[in-house]
Parts: structure tokens; sequence; C-alpha cells
């Protein structure tokens, strides 16, 4: 066993698991955080992503001691209170999920893309950065959308307060 | 996932002795292949020995056309590095074509490179760059590294803490990527300095990664990628499996050659 401690979403949070409990089922089954999902477990769709250290990460594919001593952010942290995060209110807005299963992964990974872009983005180059992300319902094409959309706010939002 | 017991090492030496202590222990970098495989029950190490926190492995730095990267450099940061794309950019575009976002933030070059895998992308660069491969005890040449299938000539208790080379005058990659794994089928790198060409071909090849020395010859007296066209790739020597049949994968790989060789100018 190990303790893990995490600073999840700004708290600090700690529980014990045995070496081999993945980062995934220890957010969802020690934190009771269950807005990270587990849909392959072979890092291949992408809907358990979460940010560690402030980079985008398949904590299904993490051992949650790899990860001990981290900062980690997940789909609960990103809102502030009732306010979407510029990237959740855009995949409402464009109608960006139809099951929804994808878009906890989906929301990290596109703020992720945004960060790492920082404003440059182009259609292109969101289709070619969600390879890691898969999902079965939409075709991408308004999740592409509303990715473009946030970018374009938040970008936009950036430049306005320089 | 069988049981393990998860140790995180701070130098290189600490791993060493964390290793030597372990009943079937393991280096673990990035863990983009060795966690998936634990997953599936396909390796059950007894122990687990952290190298990402180890920061002498880590960063690039480049001097002139001497480059030196940390085996402990993520996917991300190679395919990121400006100062690394000055002087040979075909290595930030292999980089960057390594699995997805998420994979690239944690899989490390050392890691890849240290598995072998006969389908990962870094093997070609390393042997087609003709880099030294720098471990804790020695320093390897390319050529005489890959042993096969998974295989190095790395010992039980070693760890690649480096790579260097010199960047050459030209260099590019080019893969044909599985569709749905988006592994390579066949990925070629090429590499031009004076008259030397170094060709290296990952994913294709039966015995894993190889240099083709007709290729070689035939760019070093003409590079253009007419030069290649006429050179036999042996099926005999490919891989064959559901993905694509040896043939096929001949075919491939004197496709990705002719691209890789258009790519470099």
């Amino acid at each position: 066993m190990t303790k893990v401690t995490l600073t999840v979403n700004g708290r600090k949070m700690s529980g014990e698991c045995a070496d081999r409990t993945l980062l995934s089922t220890f957010i969802r089954e020690n934190l009771g955080l269950t807005g990270t999902h587990v849909g392959c477990d072979t890092t291949q769709c992408g809907v358990c992503v979460v940010h560690m250290d402030g980079k985008s990460v398949k904590s299904c594919t993490i051992l949650a001691a790899q990860a001990n001593g981290s900062e980690i952010t997940t789909i609960e942290g990103l809102s502030k209170g009732d306010e979407l995060h510029p990237v959740q209110a855009a995949f409402k807005e464009h109608h960006g999920l139809q099951c929804g299963f994808c878009t906890p992964g989906m929301v990290m990974a596109a703020t992720d893309i945004i960060r790492r872009h920082g404003g440059n983005l182009d259609e292109k180059t969101v289709r070619a950065e969600l390879e890691g992300n898969l999902c079965r319902c939409t075709g991408y094409h308004n999740i592409v959308k509303a990715v473009l959309a946030a970018n374009a706010e938040m970008y936009g939002a950036k430049q306005a307060a320089e | 996932m069988y049981e393990t017991t998860y140790h995180r090492a701070s130098s290189v030496d600490e791993a060493v002795s964390l290793l030597g202590k372990a009943e079937d222990g393991k280096f673990l970098a990035g863990g983009m292949t060795l966690i998936a495989t634990m997953k599936q029950r396909l390796a059950a190490p007894s122990d687990l020995v952290d190298l990402r926190h180890i920061d002498a492995m880590k960063g690039i730095s480049v001097n002139g056309r001497s480059v030196r990267i940390g085996a402990g450099t993520c996917h991300y940061d190679v395919a990121s590095s400006a100062e690394l794309r000055a002087v040979c950019p075909a290595l930030c575009d292999l980089a960057s074509h390594i699995g997805d976002p998420h994979v690239r933030h944690m899989g490390t070059i050392g890691g890849s490179v240290a598995n072998n895998d006969p389908a990962a992308d870094y093997p070609s660069a390393v042997l087609a760059l003709n880099m030294t491969v720098i471990t804790n005890k020695r320093e390897i040449a390319a050529d005489d590294f890959f042993k096969g299938l998974f295989e190095t000539a790395l010992e039980e208790d070693e760890i690649i803490t480096a790579f260097s080379f010199e960047a050459p005058e030209k260099a590019a990659y080019a893969k044909f990527a599985n569709p749905a794994s988006r592994y390579a089928m066949a990925g070629v790198f090429v590499a031009k300095n004076g008259g030397d060409v170094r060709v290296a071909v990952t994913g294709a090849g039966s015995d894993g990664v190889f240099r083709h020395a007709g290729m070689e010859q035939a760019l070093a007296s003409h590079w253009s990628a007419d030069a290649v066209a006429g050179i036999h790739v042996d099926a005999e020597d490919m891989l064959s499996d559901l993905h694509g049949t040896s043939e096929y994968r001949a075919h491939l790989v004197k496709v990705m050659a002719k691209r890789a060789v258009a790519a470099a100018g």
C-alpha cells in the first residue's frame, strides 16, 4: 500500500491504495470524483484525460503512485462555481456532445490544446490534436467547432486584457 | 494488473540500487508501454523503479551541431524544442507524431529506445542519426545497440541516461501509420552528411529496426527520390501480419524512403 497525496483542483487530498492502482481508479474510487471516465482502459479513447502538473495525460495509464505529489486538475476543477469554463460553455453552445461520455476527456484535452497553441489554432490542428480522444456520437464536427470557438473566446479575452 | 511494488528514484545510482534489491524489477520511464503491458498481464514485474523524477536525465542541449538529449525527455519536449528544430527538424517531426498529445506528455525517448518495439519510431532516428547511446555504464554506438525485436545491448541494470549525435546536413522521417494504432507499419528515417548517407527502417523488418545498405549506397551517389526507386527491398526480411503482408511492407518501405528523401530536400 502507498499513501498518495495529490493536489486535486486546488485541494490537497490523500488516500491509501495498492501500488498497482491506476490514477483513474484512485480519482474515481478513492477521491469520489467520477467526472473522469474510464472507457477503453487501453490508452486509446481519452475519456480519462486529466491534467497532471499542467499537462494533459491519460490517467488510466499512470499509476496513482507515479502521480504522488503532483497537481491534478479534473473536469470538476474547471468551472468557477456555476460559471462554466469557456471550453465547457463552447461545448454546450455548439452542441459538441451527444451522449456525453467522452466529454470530460474532450474538454480536458481541448483546454490543453488551447494552452499549448496560445491562440494559434486552425481546424486542421484541432483535428490532429484530438487524435487521442474518441467520440462515437458526434462525428467530431461540433467538437472541433467548440474548441475553435473556445480558443477565440479565450484568446480574444486574453488580448483584451493585455 | 498483477501486484507490484512502486519505488521512486531521485538519481540514477539510487535507481540501480533499488533495482538490485528487487526480485524481478523493471525500470519505469513514462510508462506508456510498460503500464499498458502490465494491465494486459503481459508483464508482471515484482517492482517498478520510476525514473521520471531524475532531473539529470531530462533536457535538450544543442552546441553548434552537437545535440544531447536526456533519456528522460518526453516526446512533447523533443517535438517542441526550438533549439533542436533549428539543427534537426526531422527529429522534432518524428516525436510530434508518436501516439497522441497525452501520450507525448509522458512517453520518453529513453523508454522508447530501451523497449525497442519493432514498430516504434525513435529507433530509426537513433540508427539513421548514428546516435551514441549513453548509459550509466558506457557509451554504445547505434549500430551496436539494437539486437532484434524488443532486444538491445542493455544489461538488466543498465539505464540509458542520454543520446548524443551530430546534426546532419539533411534528414527526414516518413512513416505509414497503422490507421488504428498509429504505430509505424513502415517508417524510414534518412540522414545525409556529405557523402555519408544512413537509411534506417522501422515498423517493417521482421528483426526490428535495420539499415538498408542498398538505399544508402544509391543515395550516397545520387541524393534524390528517384535514386531509391530502382532499389530492391526484400520481402523475405519483412514482417507479415493481419495489418499487411511482407510484400506490402516491402513496397511501403520504398515509398516511405522516397517521401523521406523528398521531404529532406
